[in-house]
Parts: C-alpha cells; structure tokens; sequence
C-alpha cells in the first residue's frame, strides 16, 4: 500500500539502520513503505548522499517521507540528498528531530494509520525534548 | 450513531501495555471514527488512546485496569474490539510462552 507516508532510516552504521528497520518491520508490519541505508561507499561507519537518495526512491509515497538520522553526517547528507531530488518531491520529504530507534517506531506507527506527513513527523517530534 | 461508550480491562500480558502491544493498542484505536481515550484510572488523567508516544509513556504494567472511553460514530465497537485485542494478551500470549 502506497498511499501510507514512507520511512527512510539513515544510519552510520548499516547494522544500526537494518537492525531499526527490522524493529520496524516485526512491531508495525508491513503497511509501510521502509528503506535504510547506512555506512560509506568503502564499507566503513558513515552516510552517503547517494544511498540515502536510493533509500528515499525504494519508500518512496505519494504521501512523502519521514527520515530518521542519528548522527551529524547522516542529517547534513540527508539535507543534501533531499536538495538534489529537487522539488516537487523535496517538499514532501521530512527529517525527523527524534531519536533513530523510537522515532522509526513511532512515526511508521502513525503512519501505518494513513495518516498526513506532518502528523507522522509531529509524532516522532513528540519523544525529543522541547 | 453511538453517543458514548466507556470500558474497562485488566492487562494479564506478562509486559503489560510496553512497545509492541502499544503499537498493535494504538494502530486499531486508528482503525476507528469514535474519539477514544485511555486512563490508568477511572477518574483520568485521560491521554488519546490513538497517539502511540503517550499510549507508550503509559506504561501500564500486568495487572492494570486500564479504562477506556469513546465518543462519536462507532464508539461502543470501537471499545468492543480493544477489551477484545487486550484480553486476548494482543495475540502475543502463545508467541510468549514459546520464547520464554
């Protein structure tokens, strides 16, 4: 079902993001779109732009898509890969202010629901201190 | 149209309402119209029994009663089928036991 907004999981490590996205998988289901990406081009701790742009296409909804990051690197590359698809896509694509494991959880929780892009975002932003 | 409903179940899932029966609590609250909120008493505080973060902050133990109310189009079903979900232990109980 591609109507329900996607989540992208943007970790330096590629155990971090496939470890979340199975988190996901087995706590929410199957109803939405998901795809992680983690680690640099040489296989060591990191983020690439690229891989993070393939992540956004593979969960990609009409609804958009939530990204949640760990650290620095992975936000800053998220931004850039967000920028490079360019709009009309870039303004339904979101990073979530919210911690990579609880924020994943939540926000495909939401979203399995159908609910809004922002209401999915507002839910992971729900767990960050204000 | 269901005016109001109001429920109340006792949680016997050995984890009592933590990440996993949350999220399976919260994503059939959604499934619903009514207006459903949830509370660790009978007199509240009453948080939205759809919203997965505060349904997770909950954290009722086994052993919690947990009280259910609802408004709007459907509300009785509504709280129908999350006594239901709970009293069957969130179709967790057997996967449970065989891990434990």
């Amino acid at each position: 079902m591609k109507s329900n907004v996607g989540i992208v999981i943007v970790s330096h490590s590629p155990k971090v993001a496939e470890g979340t996205a199975d988190m996901v998988r087995q706590m929410v289901g199957d109803e939405v779109p998901l795809a992680w990406c983690g680690g640099n081009p040489e296989g060591g701790l990191g983020t690439s732009v690229e891989a993070i742009m393939n992540a956004i296409d593979q969960a990609w909804s009409e609804a958009g898509v939530a990204i949640l990051v760990d650290l620095g690197g992975a936000e800053t590359n998220s931004e850039m890969a967000i920028e490079m698809i360019g709009e009309p896509r870039a303004g339904r694509i979101v990073i979530c202010n919210a911690p990579i494991v609880e924020g994943a959880v939540m926000a495909a929780t939401e979203a399995s629901g159908g609910a809004a892009l922002k209401d999915v975002v507002a839910t992971a932003h729900e767990l960050s201190p204000a | 149209m269901d005016a109001n409903a109001q429920a109340s179940v006792l949680i016997t899932h050995e984890v009592g309402l933590h990440a996993r029966p949350s999220v399976k609590f919260t994503k059939l609250a959604k499934t619903f119209p009514a207006q459903i909120e949830m509370a660790l008493t009978a007199h509240g505080p009453w948080i939205d029994a759809k919203s997965i973060v505060k349904v997770m902050a909950a954290k009722a133990p086994k052993g919690t009663t947990i009280h259910l109310r609802a408004s709007g189009e459907g509300a009785s079903d509504a709280l129908r089928a999350l006594v239901d979900l709970v009293e069957r232990d969130f179709d967790e109980g057997a996967a449970h036991a065989r891990t434990a």
